[in-house]
């Protein structure tokens, strides 16, 4: 009766690290690879809609309160696998497109969702370990799975090397942690915080491990490198699931784990919020390379969310929970344009040189570009807007006036990058005729969903985010203070 | 405090005097007909003489890896099977789901070839 | 009975250790052994720790830091290997497609 319960309340996790295993049997027997992705696309929608019912339901634990279900968890699980899910529907036909199209992909890409669904569902420092470091290792290996790639094979050893670096420094703040409280329940190291250097130092050292994760500066080194060498698609993938998952356990961990009074975390994010926004958005500048620059961008992207984080109220964490979604959608749209240009033959698709006078050969693509762009710039009435609104209230509520004025400035200059593109595309005449391969309908499709969902969202935010800012009700807070 | 060691000292104490009551037991009662294959160097069957960065079959290292894998995996059936009384009936059948997930890693590894020692029948072809 | 003071300082001693290696080290294999160390150096405080409060989560921990090390260890030595049939080195400073 208790399993079932458990089992019941971790379903998607469950469902998901079944179809993993399940996929790799069949690509062990026979080198079929529609119905593995058949699969994966299945057990990724089940989870999804599973989720996105959870987060009207109750709000529990389970597993003996090593998981929660239910509000903030089932809202990041939700994101997950909507990136989880929109990924590999435009990855089949990129993969195939440049010819390595491997089973292994989709099994990495379930297992590693399976360990983001844990550790956004995490209670307990163990749960997140495992959580991270599922999804990490599948990521070091997804990174280089082109064989033979030279730059993907660097691209793999540059994240599992500074990749496994900061799991130590994870892994030791968890044991320190543990020591300063003796226990490894994030509520109950919440009840044992105190002000003692064991406390504070563990803290710290866990921070230093997220910040790798969701490459806040100065802890940002591999992103540009990772992202720029791995499958565009599978970039997509990191750059959105495995950002949010990290994100929310980060938010989980801040808000349940280390209590404001003791441990003055919120001057930490704020430095660290105001270094990313500034740093990610001047490199992003310079950038030639359309994934680099959209890795940087990318930075950036995390130092706004930081600053949600530092505001530290019901009100912060709700908006960085909307922008995790709404960064989720446009980026993917983003990156599946640039994977649907690279796969082209003749020119190199990522040098944003090469981007001159493509928007009027194929129409829709230019354009379901620039809606991404324009949403990842923050321009109404796009879902980037939504979020960074929602952002920038939340600090100025708060009363950080200094973030907020730095948040604005650096959106400002973020216009400069992501416009450039846009105005190669449109404004410049093609200096070379490159034929343009039509793509296929699933791709097509998919990316039009995301442009439709940046607009929707852009619009309609009302209901997502009432839905969002009941998780902090007083009720919530009252229930995980009394546990 | 140095009175804690003692059993160690005896215990090191006695390996030393077995192995040289050993060795010299079978020099003096063993035949002893040296040849050159005899006295070469032990060294798992392979060429022990040549370069020491010399390349060697890629089979080794997913031999290897694939030992690390499995082998490590026993940390969590040991503590398991000692506490097995306490928990009960149902720990066997996360048990026997924990064993099923690595056997879906064996199949993979014999199906995809990684196991063949001859590589032309591998997965390095 | 020796204070659990002495384990914790062997254990940050190795972390820097590791850590140091990591950062001067040029080799890939020699930083992911002392990725490794630090990973145990971790491990040995975890279980002290969990000695000195005397619940076994901390030990738990170290089951899975386990795990996850040797995990970590498999994978590493694949993309090493495959960084040596590209490179046919496995010095980082080689590793230089991508800067900036």
């Amino acid at each position: 009766m208790d399993y079932l319960h458990d089992i019941n309340a971790f379903l998607p996790g469950v469902i998901v690290a079944l179809a993993g295993l399940v996929t790799i049997t069949i690509d062990a027997y026979k080198n079929d690879h529609g119905s593995i992705y058949g699969l994966t696309v299945f057990s990724l929608l089940a989870g999804l809609i599973l989720s996105v019912m959870d987060m009207f339901g109750p709000v529990g634990e389970a597993f003996t309160g090593m998981i929660t279900y239910g509000g903030v968890s089932a809202f990041g699980s939700s994101v997950v696998l909507f990136g989880a899910l929109f990924c590999v529907l435009i990855s089949r036909e990129y993969l195939s497109a440049i010819d390595h199209e491997y089973g292994e992909v989709y099994s990495l890409l379930l297992i590693a969702t399976a360990g983001m669904l844990g550790l956004v569902s995490a209670n307990n420092l163990i749960m997140i370990f495992i959580g991270i470091e599922t999804m990490s290792i599948c990521l070091y290996v997804l990174a280089g799975i082109i064989k033979g790639q030279k730059i993907g094979a660097e691209a793999s050893l540059k994240y599992f090397l500074l990749g496994a670096f900061s799991t130590g420094f994870l892994l030791y703040g968890m044991a320190l942690l543990y020591g300063a409280t003796g226990s490894l329940y994030l509520t109950e190291i919440a009840e044992g915080a105190s002000s003692d250097l064991l406390f504070i130092a563990g803290a710290a050292l866990l921070l230093v491990g997220f910040f790798f994760k969701v490459s806040a500066v100065p802890f940002h080194m591999w992103t540009p490198d990772v992202y720029q060498g791995t499958p565009t698609t599978i970039t997509a993938y990191m750059a959105t699931a495995s950002k949010s998952a990290a994100f929310v356990a980060l938010l989980i961990v801040l808000s349940k784990m280390i209590p404001a009074e003791t441990a003055n975390w919120a001057g930490v994010i704020e430095v660290i919020a105001i270094l990313t926004m500034v740093m990610g958005n001047l490199i992003a500048i310079v950038q030639d390379n359309i994934k680099r620059m959209l890795a940087y961008s990318s930075i950036a992207h995390a130092g706004y969310l930081l600053v949600g984080l530092a505001a530290g109220t019901p009100e912060g964490y709700s908006a960085v929970l909307f922008y995790l979604f709404a960064y989720t959608i446009m980026n993917i749209g983003a990156f599946g344009v640039v994977a649907y240009y690279e796969r082209q033959q003749g020119l190199d698709f990522t040098d944003i040189n090469n981007y001159v006078g493509l928007g009027f050969k194929k129409p829709l693509m230019g354009v379901l570009l620039s809606f991404f762009l324009f949403s990842l710039v923050g321009i109404p009435p796009f879902v980037g807007f939504v979020g960074k609104y929602l952002i920038f209230a939340a600090a100025i509520n708060a009363g950080y006036i200094a973030l907020a004025v730095i948040l604005a400035l650096a959106s400002a200059a973020s216009v400069y990058y992501y416009l450039r593109p846009m105005v190669y595309m449109y404004f410049k005449d093609p200096h070379k005729d490159v034929p343009l391969v039509r793509s296929g309908i699933v791709f097509r499709s998919t990316l039009v969903v995301l442009a439709a969902l940046t607009l929707y969202f852009g619009i309609a935010f009302g209901d997502l985010h009432n839905l969002l800012s009941s998780f902090y009700t007083a009720d919530w807070v009252t229930h995980l203070v009394g546990q | 405090m140095f009175e804690n060691y003692l059993p160690i000292a005896i215990l090191a104490g006695v390996a030393v005097v077995l192995a040289i009551l050993l060795m010299t037991l079978s020099r003096v009662l063993g035949p002893y007909r040296p040849n050159k294959t005899k006295l070469d160097p032990y060294e798992s069957g392979m060429d022990p003489v040549g370069d020491a960065a010399n390349r060697y079959s890629i089979s080794f290292y997913l031999v290897a890896i694939a030992f690390i894998v499995f082998d490590v995996e026993v940390v969590f059936v040991y503590p398991w099977a000692v506490s097995y009384l306490d928990f009960g009936p149902g720990t066997l059948v996360s048990m026997i789901i924990f064993i099923l997930e690595l056997y879906v890693g064996l199949i993979y590894l014999i199906k995809k070839g990684a196991l063949d020692w001859d590589l032309k029948k591998g997965m390095f072809n | 009975m020796i204070s659990i003071d002495w384990f914790l300082a062997l254990s940050a001693l190795l972390f820097c250790v590791g850590m140091i290696g990591v950062l001067v080290r040029k080799n890939a294999i020699v930083i992911f052994m002392c990725v490794e160390l630090m990973l145990n150096a971790v491990n040995l405080s975890l279980v002290s720790f969990s000695s000195h409060y005397g619940n076994v989560d901390g030990q738990i921990l170290v089951f899975f830091a386990l795990a996850v090390a040797a995990a970590e260890a498999v994978v590493g030595l694949a993309i090493i290997i495959a960084i040596f049939r590209n490179n046919l080195s496995v010095d980082i400073n080689n590793v230089n497609l991508m800067r900036w």
